[in-house]
């Protein structure tokens, strides 16, 4: 098709006098619902827009994200997998010390002392963190990822998964199910004796089951499980099943004393895919880090306190905004005044291509995010806008197998203002509460657009060759 | 809120977007309600909040992404109404963010780059019309789509065209634009666009009235147009050296059904005008060069007929006697059309008797109705980008003009242009011919730059000027000089 052959069609930005124009010759229009990028932005935008190398980065850092082949190797203790010089916790989001912490982040922290051993009581673990007496790093420099509090102690059971075609590797810890749980800040005896028998119990016999099984393909699990209902963030119900249908066998053979209470365990707690599907999104993400021009974002992470995105061009620099708090349904008597502010690194399902992007695909939690099934479809077809790709293999049925949208483009968030859907659980904000319910939250548009800007200062000058 | 005026509202809408043109039409029907003194209804830009304060209005601290409502007037109440059900009628319409579940397609697309994805093999050409400084990320999503793009918009920093244009180079597909708001290709009109019958001449426009006015001609001397190319008002200078010129000139040279191309332009930087010379020899086309300063346009609309054999017709006008004798060579020249104000100003200057350099083409940065030249004449160009920031151009807001028609002095000649088409006001006559019969000025000359098939109509503005007591010439350049020699 050469331009003086006649344009079919015609694409319209701007003044609609002139798409009018064109509907007046019958010549068919596809007009852009345009308007102005975020305040500020502008200049940014041209300088991030005119790298020469933002094309062929961007396409190479999604390509990378989308390609990845995520394998579930191993069970192993978070001790032999990872660097933790004692005494050191991993927790979620981007970096933050004690006295930033929010009551969830405080209660997982001293719910981690209590499990090593590190305080005799409560009222120790407290004083003990605040003497900074235990080092405090993010997942996120170590390769993993942690739900709500995300707090990872030496001990913890650690899903290890594999990039089978980039080599990349990501850990997340074992899911502890819903309600009063470690993650969400409850550090009570019934946590702890939970974590017991995880230590003593789970952890060992989903080690020598998945030994047994050999490589489980992640990525195909959660590509059925998207054409079951499942998001992969809110909802893993039919993505746990799944998992379980492998691993069931390999379970009883390996302990069959205990296969019973495991396998009611793991069946008993629809969240239970959410830890390793977080892995598999983490080493996905980690395999488009470090492309130079790219704006394409690696991660987007929460500590309770600040919300934080990475992007592929700015290697490992956080930019932060303040968390927001999550907009949902509460349980029993809780209500917005009992919710902290946004947590967790679930949020690198969403950066994968999965969770609130693939929303459309899960119309039976749509009331998490206040509305009808159309709102769930309408939430997934605007992520079209600012995501740079359609994954291959995570399709939803519903909008004719489409691929998710994945890949989200710092330009494009700016330039039309939509920021991330993300689908997430609420943490009570006293410490030691637990969950009060789930719902959808969005992050704080200063963490994009401060991204942006640090991406133009970087930016190389077309017009310097 | 209440004043001797009536009542008075000025409130901001955050987040709520719309286009100039489109609120224009909104503000102008609040403005026709009953008891309504003022309505202004824009983009929080600071021209507008200067412009509401300038009204009496103190509007709060807002930015260019927020809605600006100022009112006053007996019944504020009823006008908000009204403007809450104009806005639901834009919101409504196609390209705006409505949708539903049962649409395949989903919610309209944001960007140009998601508009493109959307309309697959079918898409051609992207139009974009956006804001100066937001043009860079649309137009680079239609070169990375493979899209020919014609970029309406003016105020785009020259840096950002060099780079869409080498851009595009890579990608092989043209840039049209910016600021040269025409083209026509194989009949359709983007932006400012005649209706021209097909024919042998291709045009390539590094003016985009300069093209309208000799294909306008063309067609009426009963020659066709194959092709209009608008390039860009700058593509012939130091800076962009000819990128989208040299470009078009090939794809014209190619088109089997372009015989003859006529270049226009206004005089070029040498260096470009070397490049494009060098394509120009290697065409199997003939060119006919039409720089504007070197001669006029009517003359290299001749000149055109002349290599294709075809007869030059005398050029329609109108003439009408002053109403009393003007202050000789005292020409007053509004216009919307930067290139033919350019030539009507060097025209005038070149009045036997004047002293040499008495005018300056018209430059921006001025008060409207300010002097923009020495002794007896002075030219205004509405369409510069002083006037057109924050506010649609001339050729579809006759607002300044209208200003500026009720103040020519009554020994001066009232000198315009009426730029007929598709994009421009859909009546002009209507507006400005009540404003010219109004117009203290000894004379009023209109240079009326359309053809018979323009929505228009060529003949029936003609008439209403005409009627209105101007004198009408179909020929800018010989509506300047009638205007020059009025006695």
């Amino acid at each position: 098709m050469t331009l003086l052959s006649g344009p079919p069609r015609v694409v319209t930005a701007g003044v609609d006098l002139l798409r009018e124009a064109l509907d007046a010759q019958a010549v068919p229009t596809t007009p852009v619902d345009w308007r102005p990028p975020l305040p500020g932005t502008a200049g940014a935008l041209a300088r991030v827009l005119a790298d020469p190398r933002r094309r062929a980065a961007n396409a190479r850092a999604v390509d990378r994200l989308t390609s990845s082949r995520p394998l579930l190797v191993s069970v192993r203790r978070a001790s032999e997998l990872l660097d933790l010089p004692q005494p050191m916790f991993l927790h979620a989001g981007p970096p933050l010390d004690w006295e930033r912490a929010s009551g969830p982040m405080r209660g997982a922290l001293i719910g981690a002392m209590l499990l090593e051993g590190y305080a005799l009581d409560e009222e120790d673990a407290r004083a003990r963190l605040e003497s900074g007496a235990v080092r405090l790093e993010p997942c996120h420099h170590h390769r993993t990822v942690g739900p709500m509090a995300g707090v990872v102690s030496p001990s913890m059971w650690m899903f290890e998964v594999r990039d089978d075609v980039h080599g990349g590797v990501a850990y997340c810890s074992l899911n502890e199910g819903l309600g009063r749980v470690l993650r969400y800040g409850a550090f009570g005896p019934e946590v702890l004796d939970r974590l017991g028998w995880m230590d003593h119990v789970l952890g060992p016999v989903l080690s020598a089951a998945v030994e047994l099984a050999g490589p489980i393909d992640l990525r195909a699990l959660a590509a059925q499980a998207l054409q079951m209902g499942d998001e992969l963030h809110n909802r893993n119900r039919a993505a746990t099943s799944l998992l379980l249908r492998e691993l069931a066998p390999y379970v009883v053979n390996a302990a069959p004393g205990h296969a019973a209470e495991v396998l009611r365990f793991v069946g008993g707690n629809d969240h239970f895919f959410l830890n390793p599907v977080m892995a598999a999104a983490k080493v996905s993400a980690d395999a488009a880090r470090d492309v130079p021009g790219s704006s394409l974002v690696v991660a987007m992470a929460r500590n309770g306190t600040d919300f934080g995105v990475q992007v592929s061009g700015l290697g490992d620099r956080w930019f932060t905004g303040p968390a927001g708090v999550p907009d949902g349904l509460y349980l029993g008597a809780y209500g917005p005044a009992d919710a902290n502010p946004d947590i967790g690194d679930s949020t690198i399902t969403e950066t994968a291509g999965l969770g609130g992007f693939a929303m459309a695909a899960a119309p039976a939690i749509v009331r998490f995010v206040g509305g009808d099934v159309a709102d769930a479809v309408a939430a997934t077809r605007s992520m079209y806008e600012i995501t740079l790709a359609e994954h291959p293999a995570y399709q939803i049925p519903a909008l004719g197998f489409r691929g998710t949208p994945v890949g989200i483009d710092l330009t494009l968030v700016a330039r039309t203002g939509l920021l991330p859907v993300v689908n997430t659980g609420i943490a009570g904000r006293v410490a030691g509460t637990g969950q009060v319910g789930a719902g959808l939250v969005s992050p704080p548009v200063e963490a994009f657009t401060s991204a942006l800007r640090a991406l133009a200062e970087s930016a190389l000058d077309p017009f310097d060759q | 809120m209440s004043s001797a005026a009536g009542e008075a509202a000025v409130l901001v809408r955050a987040g709520v977007y719309h286009d100039s043109v489109a609120l224009m039409r909104v503000s102008r029907a609040l403005s026709d309600l009953p008891g309504m003194d003022v309505a202004l209804v824009a983009m929080a830009t600071e021209l507008n909040l200067a412009m509401a304060r300038d009204l009496g209005f103190t509007p709060p601290p807002a930015g260019p992404a927020d809605l600006l409502v100022a009112l006053r007037g007996r019944d504020v109440a009823a006008a908000e109404r009204e403007l809450d059900r104009l806005l639901a009628a834009l919101s409504s319409a196609p390209g705006s963010s409505s949708y539903g579940m049962a649409g395949a397609e989903g919610p309209a697309p944001r960007t140009t780059r998601s508009a493109a994805a959307r309309a697959g093999e079918d898409a051609g050409v992207a139009l974009v019309s956006v804001p100066g400084e937001h043009v860079l990320p649309e137009a680079v999503d239609a070169i990375e789509a493979g899209l020919d793009v014609m970029i309406f918009s003016d105020g785009v920093p020259v840096r950002q065209e060099v780079l869409l244009k080498r851009l595009a180079a890579e990608r092989g597909v043209l840039v049209m634009g910016p600021d040269c708001g025409t083209a026509v290709i194989a009949g359709v009109g983007l932006g400012f666009a005649n209706v021209l019958r097909p024919g042998p001449v291709g045009v390539v426009a590094a003016s985009g009235t300069g093209a309208q006015q000799v294909t306008s001609l063309l067609d009426l001397a009963g020659a066709g147009v194959s092709h209009v190319l608008g390039v860009g008002g700058r593509d012939l200078s130091r800076e962009v050296g000819g990128l989208s010129a040299v470009r078009a000139l090939r794809l014209l040279d190619e088109d089997p059904a372009t015989e003859l191309i006529v270049l226009v332009s206004k005089p070029p930087d040498p260096e470009a005008a070397r490049a494009v010379q060098e394509v120009v020899e290697s065409l199997r086309t003939p060119v006919v060069p039409a720089l504007t300063g070197r001669d006029d346009l009517t003359e290299a609309a001749e000149r055109a007929l002349r290599t294709l054999g075809a007869p030059v017709p005398v050029w329609p006008s109108w003439p009408a006697p002053a109403r009393r004798s003007p202050k000789p060579g005292a020409v007053k020249g509004l216009y919307a059309g930067g290139t033919l104000c350019a030539e009507a100003a060097a025209i005038v200057a070149a009045r036997p008797g004047a002293e040499p350099g008495a005018f300056v083409a018209a430059g921006p940065g001025a008060e409207p109705g300010a002097r923009h030249g020495s002794g007896s004449g002075e030219f205004v160009d509405f369409g510069d980008d002083a006037y057109t920031r924050g506010r649609p151009h001339p050729m579809i807001d006759p607002a300044l003009r209208l200003d500026a028609l009720a103040r020519v002095g009554p020994d001066e000649v009232a000198l315009l242009d009426v730029v007929l088409g598709h994009g421009a006001d859909p009546d002009p006559a209507a507006s400005l011919a009540p404003a010219v019969a109004r117009c203290p000025a000894a004379a009023v000359v209109v240079a009326l730059v359309g053809t018979e098939g323009d929505p228009q109509g060529l003949h029936r503005q003609a008439a209403a000027f005409r009627e209105a007591g101007a004198s009408v010439f179909v020929s800018n350049a010989q509506a300047a000089r009638y205007a020059r020699d009025l006695r």
